[in-house]
């Protein structure tokens, strides 16, 4: 029964995962893609580390590790996206033609 | 100091979860690991240690924030998927500004992860000083600082400022 559920859970998380993929090759500019990036990729990867802690049989030494992955995974992605973007933004990457507003750069255009 | 102790037992734990089980060995050689770690990196572990052992705001903080932030977490992605599996890309995006009252170091890293998981944005820088954090937006609904706060900001905020800022918790 458990590793049913766990199955279910593995495949969720690959499934989120290619739609992640999906985004980076679709989605138009740099900052739009690190949102499919960030959000598919990171509940996909932890769904597939939750199927692993439910089908290594829970707390084992295999559950453990996943478990302390999903952690820091959670904490570092976004930390990494924000730091992507960030770098992005600075060095001069334009957001895509059809965006609405920037005021990011609307601030930053004193500062130089 | 006390924020190096805390990073050595922290660091301690850890170790110990990823080498279960433990034997001697391993334990000592996760001791020296961990008082490495603690000696150059403790100090900018925690700034106020008191916060940790508050039972209220752990409380909070793991029945409260949690839920939500799964919550949202999986709305996040049904939305991500929407907008990439639909033909025509229904997208508008946008960097907008939200004026934050968090000011504790803390309180702005979980609202700026919380920000980046959650529905259609990502934070993309702060200004600490301002409180303002700069959000690109996959949709924007409008860019006036009523409107991204009412989207964006009202999940979190309230929520984070209970359990992060105010002196008296209840």
């Amino acid at each position: 029964m458990i590793d049913i559920i766990g199955m279910v859970f593995i495949g969720t998380g690959l499934a989120f995962d290619v739609l992640g993929c999906l985004g980076l090759v679709r989605l138009p500019d740099v900052y739009n893609r690190l949102q499919a990036a960030t959000k598919c990729v990171t509940l996909g990867t932890c769904s597939i580390l939750f199927g692993t802690f439910l089908m290594a049989g829970g707390f084992t030494p295999t559950g453990f590790k996943a478990l302390i992955a999903i952690v820091f995974l959670v904490l570092a992605s976004p930390v990494a996206a924000h730091a992507i973007s960030r770098g992005a933004h600075r060095a001069g990457i334009k957001l895509w033609d059809k965006s609405v507003v920037d005021s990011y750069a609307e601030d930053k255009e004193g500062e130089k | 100091m006390k924020s190096r102790i805390l990073m050595f037992v922290f660091a301690f734990a850890v170790w110990c979860i990823l080498c279960w089980v433990p034997d001697t060995q391993h334990l000592i050689a996760g001791a020296v690991v961990a008082l490495i770690v603690a000696a150059i990196m403790g100090s900018m572990f925690v700034t106020r240690p008191h916060m940790l052992f508050n039972p209220i705001r752990v409380f909070y903080f793991l029945f409260w924030y949690i839920p939500i932030f799964i919550w949202e977490l999986v709305k996040a992605n049904f939305d991500v998927a929407y907008r990439v599996i639909h033909p025509s890309m229904p997208i508008k995006p946008g960097i907008v500004r939200l004026k934050t009252e968090l000011k504790s170091d803390t309180g702005l890293t979980f609202l700026a992860n919380s920000i980046t998981l959650t529905p259609g944005t990502l934070t993309v820088d702060i200004n600490k000083d301002d409180g303002i954090l700069y959000i690109h937006w996959i949709n924007v609904v409008g860019s006036d600082p009523e409107t991204t706060f009412r989207e964006i900001g009202s999940r979190f905020e309230p929520m984070l400022k209970k359990i992060f800022e105010e002196d008296v918790v209840k």
